[in-house]
């Protein structure tokens, strides 16, 4: 993995699995990157973060756009027969074109247009997809590798850590929401002072 | 001079589309082949048989040009080494393949410690160029030189009870990265096993060599196995004990996933393992995928050991 991360100059006996390995690690790379600029701005308090989180998402499309051609147009070389055979064989290839297919639409519906378009609410609801991608692109990784499934297990788990922050944000913003909608006077001072 | 001419091509390879497609690049290989003919005879023969030991012609079709020692040396899946493909040769420098002793156990007459040199001694040395192929869908061609496997286990005077050969390799923790540490991999030692037919077939070979030299630590030195109508994994490196048995032995990928690893892992482009398709491989060293042949290629010499067994089921 440390290895991988100093870039695409050696790419060794086999360079087409590299290529694969290493687009593939990217991708992941780039997700969890974009899913920390949240939990990152509102701990440090660094609001231009916010700014870039866009930016590190369509990393993640562009890391995913060059993953999968690696695999149409260099390991397969666009045997489109043979392709179809191992979506459906191989359950981690399976999981891996749906994970594009999640990062697709999210990538579309990146600009401000479309945010406009959609609607700030309905935009954030569809971009919560990313987590799903998160998640089943780790199920990807997971699946591929043979024996060694450390690494996997070290993105899931960062994944999950990511995930787990956003619920518990979520569930507590709803809880106090509650609390000053159904709440006494007495109750909705105590969480304004407390909140 | 003599000029030798690349082995023939066997009548079932003839005719494919993708030979007739690939004629100008067989023509063309087999120029090259003429050429390194000349200039070293004896990286160009599959199987070159001195002594008594007979291999049978191994149909070695002209595109099996040998990887590069570079290849065959700095990508190997050696997991006492570290999981990625390129830790065995950066993790092994600190291995001592020497001093080497081999126990030898079981059902046999002549059981024993062996000596790395006492097991080599009164054998013939053979060369071999064998096709490689991985479970992972990639092959090379490596020329190994070696000794019979038969011509080896025969001194030590099986008996008739003897259904099977199990092999071990070393644990050293202190000289294997990839065996120390909090997560491991694999349960060591890493076993292996073959039928005893399997393990007298003249093709099998315990390899102590490549291009020459004595074996690099990174593919198992000194002394490893290789079974080229069967996927890599069954080739077992550093083997220091060797039994016979009765009973098929437990082998280490099966051990750690029966569902896709089986006992006989004989090459087979029509089973599919669950994450890899085994109808096609990469060769190292090329581009384009070349679809997979039934045992490696190696079916005219080993099918016949295989003939009624479901190879589904006994995968």
């Amino acid at each position: 993995m440390v290895r991988g991360a100093t870039g695409l100059t050696d790419l060794g006996a086999d360079p087409v699995r590299a290529l694969e390995i290493r687009t593939g690690l990217w991708t992941l790379r780039f997700l969890a990157i974009t899913l920390a600029v949240t939990p990152f701005r509102q701990l440090t308090g660094l609001g231009v973060l916010a700014r870039y989180r866009r930016m590190f998402g369509l990393f993640t499309f562009f890391y995913a756009c060059l993953h999968l051609s690696t695999w149409v147009g260099v390991d397969w070389f666009f045997d489109w027969h043979a392709m179809a055979g191992e979506i459906v064989k191989h359950k981690y290839i399976l999981v891996g074109m749906a994970t594009f297919l999640i990062l697709t639409p999210l990538a579309l519906t990146s600009t401000n247009g479309w945010v406009r378009r959609l609607g700030g609410r309905r935009w954030a609801a569809l971009h919560r997809l990313i987590y799903v991608a998160a998640i089943t692109g780790t199920v990807h990784y997971l699946w591929a590798v043979k024996k060694d499934t450390l690494f996997p297990l070290a993105y899931l788990a960062t994944f999950l850590v990511l995930l787990g922050y956003r619920v518990v944000q979520l569930l507590r913003r709803r809880r106090a929401r509650a609390r000053v909608a159904g709440g006494s006077g007495a109750e909705r001072a105590r969480s304004a002072a407390t909140g | 001079m003599i000029i030798r001419r690349p082995d023939p091509i066997p009548s079932s390879e003839i005719t494919s589309e993708r030979e007739y497609l690939g004629r100008r690049d067989f023509i063309r290989a087999a120029g090259l082949a003429a050429a390194a003919a000349l200039a070293a005879p004896s990286a160009l023969v599959a199987c070159t048989e001195r002594g008594e030991s007979s291999g049978g012609d191994v149909d070695q079709t002209a595109d099996d040009k040998p990887n590069s020692f570079e290849q065959i040396t700095s990508y190997n899946n050696y997991y006492e080494f570290g999981t990625d493909k390129e830790d065995p040769k950066a993790n092994s420098g600190a291995f001592k393949p020497l001093p080497w002793t081999v126990q030898v156990d079981g059902l046999c007459r002549k059981p024993g410690k062996y000596a790395f040199e006492d097991l080599l001694k009164p054998q013939q040395t053979v060369e071999r160029v064998y096709r490689l192929r991985c479970v992972e869908a990639w092959s090379m061609v490596i020329p190994w030189q070696g000794i019979p496997l038969a011509d080896m286990l025969r001194r030590f005077e099986p008996q008739p009870s003897a259904k099977y050969v199990a092999f071990t390799t070393v644990v050293r923790p202190s000289e294997m990265p990839g065996q120390r540490g909090g997560f491991q991999v694999l349960d060591w030692p890493y076993v292996e096993g073959l039928r005893m037919d399997e393990a007298m077939h003249p093709l099998t070979l315990m390899a102590t060599g490549l291009y020459g030299k004595p074996l690099p630590n990174q593919n198992g030195a000194p002394i490893r196995l290789i079974v080229p109508w069967k996927y890599g994994f069954k080739g077992i490196k550093s083997i220091v004990r060797i039994a016979f048995v009765d009973r098929a032995p437990p082998t280490t990928w099966s051990l750690a996933n029966p569902n896709e690893y089986g006992f006989y892992a004989n090459v087979n482009p029509n089973v599919d393992h669950p994450r890899w398709t085994q109808a096609s491989e990469r060769r190292i060293g090329e581009f384009r995928r070349r679809p997979t042949l039934m045992f490696n290629g190696y079916a005219d010499q080993v099918a016949s050991m295989y003939a009624g067994m479901d190879l589904r089921a006994n995968f």
